[in-house]
């Protein structure tokens, strides 16, 4: 098993990976720096920066100039929206296919995996006529359905890993029990699959959130998410660092944390299973 | 009551016959081993009977009722199994209450029967803990308290000891023994362990390839192995199998010889004549692995723990022409 | 387990999912088809006349085309590089023992969940701008001319931030690989004298083939797909320097309203993606048996 390390070599690991994850980070940092200074601050040299004074001024002034936190609500009801909705689909999708395995099941699953491989952009035209026709355009409800469809593969087979994992024995014990179907579900795969589809839930809200293209090219200013509010920055109102950090801030913050419980999830949603 | 009769019961997967139609009684009360090679359908069958699996054809009775179209639940059959299945997110009582809460039954009766299940496997302190903070042993006790609440009309074992370490297999074997003294309920269990079988079992069955090649009581099968499978299956170590010149002399294709009715001697008036190869000495018994000149294989013999024979010696064996099974060249007994 | 009843119940649980998918594919798709085969500009209305191969034609032909899928590669090869040798540095880094290595890990995740347009327009503007951004200051306070990365070199610009956005990817995936690698079967090759490099060649490498296979595969699909960077950074330029096939269908489509050659551009970009999937399909296809 692990062989005791001395120390030294221990502290030489841990000071090149520091640095080395210091680098990674700093953007991030840098921004939260940044997002706390004037905008005459915030443009000069890192030194000076550093040095300056710290005011929250940023963060209100994004809210007033451009109503942040409708656009912030606007991605809550997207990524929550088309989570849950893609959950309530795949829940049973998930469940039938890892406790009833059938012969074609294993196609079925690589199907599904199939249609997550199409690349956004091969459909955007219809997507986006269609979306003019129906009234969907620019609508949050249309967005929760686009991203709904294409994380929905994910979703199923995040599902179908975590429910393989319940051994079947248990379901056949309780089956010989007396548990009904409803009762089994209710009673032991439900409380059983907990931990798995709040994991699920995690990685998509992530997923969902992040969404860059879709957002972007469906949405004007009403139904805009996050994603495309800060886009709107990229005109030379960008040069606003400060507010353009706080901005950011705001819009990553919430993900960053979710992200950080669901690393051991976001290896096993977006390999599909493949390495766990 | 608990009589179960497989009526040309038959099970395929596919194009696949895993059981080819078979017929067998389980009497109520009896404690019946299902034993066999892995793969020989022995688990299957079991399936078959609590429900868990459809049957391709034929018919499943339980105390004279057609239960073949019965759901498992509504058979009024237990199950252990072989990784207990205990569901990990409910306490210790929650677990054995299950099944008593799916057939609402009671508060109050409820809890006086998982107390006294508790009580008999002695659980009572760890009916508020969770399988995962329990022993092997303690969690293959939780499986049947499970199963024994509900007083079913049989309890089903599939290979429920195959997790437990060696010394803890002992020991559960006495206890399942002991409850089916004390409950005299029709118990099934399914095993790979001929030793589990010998010593536990009211009645054998013995499976291959899905086919019951002998049914009996332990001793039967090892004083009357109706075939070469059977015989090779039953007993520790192993029967020796001869072919041959000696097996022809005495009127067969293969005679069979248990290590334990061989007589080791060092005088001449012996009727085989060997080396020893590797001797394992253990105390009580001797088992010596016998290279003989006529065969490839070696002849396995029990001696007694004082016989003081070694790598190399020479030996001068009996063996016991009253024990002597012989089979003709189907494989089949010879009486 | 399976018995007649919960096999019917199982197609009836399975169906809506399978419904909506097929539905999503299938329309869009035969949609996207039909439309490039037609010429169909939403700036001239009227007949929609078919046109046959024309826009294919047309989109493969039209300079930017070629330069497009060379951005496209370029893009794709340059991350996919930069983030497997550095995500494998990275993970047989983060495999030693030290010292807060929650935290060092965390670190360094994080960019992985930072949203594209963030991330294209922090680099773009806090690093990356000449005279305000860190490497512009960083240039003139050792008496350096400061790089314009968006003029001078943008698509490096480009692959930079977008391998910021996926190394920890790379990295997380590769250290789970590692971490389920048989601490003993490293200690068996030592006993057999292997040193640290033929250990990592022999043992270590072999291991992860796997895992990188799966990284790059996956990245792949992504990385075809890499827009919302572009859009916030340089639109494209500048001229054509930083398009990518997705990037040029957007501007056939979505700003020159020219359905029909985008329609065409799709079909040829979903043609492309099928290449890498069906790789990665096999790849999870055999996964799904063991």
């Amino acid at each position: 098993m692990a062989r005791a390390v001395t120390a030294s070599r221990k502290a030489l690991t841990t000071a090149i990976a520091g640095a080395l994850a210091f680098l990674m980070f700093f953007p991030i940092l840098w921004i939260v720096v940044l997002s706390l200074k004037t905008e005459v601050d915030a443009i000069r040299a890192p030194w000076q920066v550093l040095t300056s004074g710290w005011t929250f001024e940023s963060y209100g002034a994004v809210q007033e100039r451009s109503d942040y936190f409708k656009h912030f609500w606007n991605s809550v009801i997207i990524a929550f929206g088309s989570t849950l909705l893609g959950l309530v689909i795949a829940v049973p999708a998930a469940w039938a296919m890892a406790f009833v395995p059938g012969k074609r099941t294993k196609d079925v699953l690589m199907w599904m995996l199939s249609t997550k491989m199409l690349p956004p952009v091969g459909v955007l035209v219809p997507i986006y006529l269609l979306f003019i026709n129906i009234g969907l355009l620019d609508t949050r409800f249309g967005l929760v359905i686009v991203l709904m469809l294409i994380n929905l593969p994910i979703i199923i087979w995040m599902l179908y890993t975590y429910f393989r994992e319940i051994p079947g024995e248990i379901l056949e014990a309780a089956r010989m029990d007396g548990a009904s179907l409803r009762e089994e579900v209710l009673y032991v795969l439900t409380p059983m699959a907990i931990p798995g589809m709040a994991s699920t839930v995690l990685l998509n809200v992530i997923l969902a959130w992040n969404e860059a293209f879709w957002t972007l090219n469906l949405t004007a200013s009403k139904a805009a998410p996050l994603t495309a509010f800060i886009a709107s920055y990229s005109s030379p109102e960008g040069l606003f660092y400060a507010k353009l950090s706080a901005a950011s801030v705001m819009a990553i913050a919430p993900i960053l944390i979710m992200g950080w419980f669901s690393q051991k999830q976001l290896v096993r949603g977006l390999t599909f299973g493949a390495v766990k | 009551m608990g009589r179960i009769t497989l009526d040309k019961v038959r099970k395929s997967f596919g194009a696949i016959e895993v059981i080819p139609p078979l017929d067998l009684t389980i009497e109520d009360g009896e404690f019946v081993v299902f034993v066999g090679p892995s793969g020989c359908g022995k688990s299957t069958l079991l399936r078959l009977i609590a429900g868990l699996e459809d049957v391709s054809g034929g018919e499943i009775r339980i105390d004279g009722k057609d239960a073949t179209d019965v759901p498992p639940a509504k058979r009024g059959l237990a199950m252990v199994f072989q990784s207990y299945a205990l569901y990990p997110h409910m306490s210790v009582r929650k677990n054995i209450a299950f099944p008593l809460r799916m057939a609402g039954m009671d508060k109050a009766e409820q809890d006086r029967r998982v107390d006294d299940a508790a009580r008999v496997l002695n659980l009572t302190d760890y009916l508020d803990r969770r399988p995962g903070q329990l022993s092997g042993g303690q969690r293959q006790r939780v499986a049947i308290g499970r199963a024994i609440v509900r007083e079913p009309a049989a309890f089903l074992f599939d290979e429920p000891l195959s997790n437990l370490d060696a010394a803890l297999r002992v020991g559960m074997r006495l206890e399942i023994s002991e409850l089916h003294e004390r409950l005299k309920t029709t118990m099934i269990y399914v095993t790979h362990d001929q030793v589990e079988a010998m010593t536990m079992a009211d009645k054998i069955v013995v499976l291959n390839a899905g086919r019951i090649e002998q049914v009996g009581s332990p001793l039967e099968l090892y004083r009357q192995p109706r075939n070469l499978f059977v015989a090779g299956f039953i007993g520790s170590p192993k029967m020796n199998l001869i072919t041959g010149p000696e097996a022809e002399k005495r009127g067969a294709h293969t005679i069979g010889i248990r290590p334990e009715h061989i007589k080791v001697s060092d005088d001449d008036t012996c009727i085989w004549r060997g080396t020893v190869g590797v001797s394992e000495h253990l105390g009580s018994d001797t088992f010596f692995h016998i290279h003989m000149p006529s065969r490839d294989e070696p002849l396995t013999v029990r001696a007694g723990g004082d016989v003081d024979l070694y790598h190399g010696d020479h030996i001068c064996l009996t063996p016991d022409e009253a024990h002597m099974h012989r089979f003709d060249e189907k494989g089949n007994r010879i009486e | 387990m399976a018995t007649k009843a919960s096999r019917a119940a199982a197609r009836l649980m399975i169906s809506p999912a399978v419904l909506l998918l097929l539905g999503w594919m299938i329309v869009p798709l035969s949609m996207t088809v039909y439309f490039s085969f037609l010429r169909y500009n939403l700036l001239m209305p009227g007949d929609n006349p078919f046109v046959g191969w024309e826009n294919y034609k047309w989109f493969v032909t039209d300079p930017s085309f070629s330069a497009a899928m060379v951005n496209t590669l370029l893009l794709v090869g340059g991350v996919l590089l930069i983030t497997v040798i550095g995500g494998i540095l990275f993970a047989l880094l983060l495999d030693q023992p030290m010292w807060g290595q929650g935290v060092i890990r965390i670190m360094v995740i994080a960019p992985f969940f930072v949203m594209p347009t963030v991330s294209g327009l922090v680099w773009k503007n806090m690093f990356m701008n000449p005279v305000n951004g860190i490497f512009g200051h960083l240039a003139q306070a050792i008496g350096m001319q400061p790089i314009d990365f968006f003029s001078q070199i943008p698509l490096l610009s480009i692959i930079g931030i977008v391998s910021w956005q996926w190394l920890p990817f790379a990295t997380l995936i590769l250290l789970t690989a590692l971490q389920s690698l048989d601490q003993e079967q490293l200690e068996a090759a030592e006993m057999d004298g292997a040193g640290w490099l033929s250990r990592f060649w022999f043992i270590m490498l072999p291991h992860l083939a796997r895992a990188i296979t799966v990284v790059i595969l996956i990245q792949t699909i992504f990385l075809l797909s890499i827009f919302a960077e572009i859009l916030v950074t340089t639109n494209g330029g500048p001229g054509t320097a930083t398009t990518n096939l997705t990037y040029l269908i957007y501007v056939s489509s979505l700003l020159q309203y020219d359905v029909g050659m985008g329609s065409a551009g799709g079909v040829i970009a979903i043609i492309l993606a099928n290449i890498v999937a069906i790789f990665l399909m096999r790849m999870i296809g055999k996964n799904l048996d063991a």
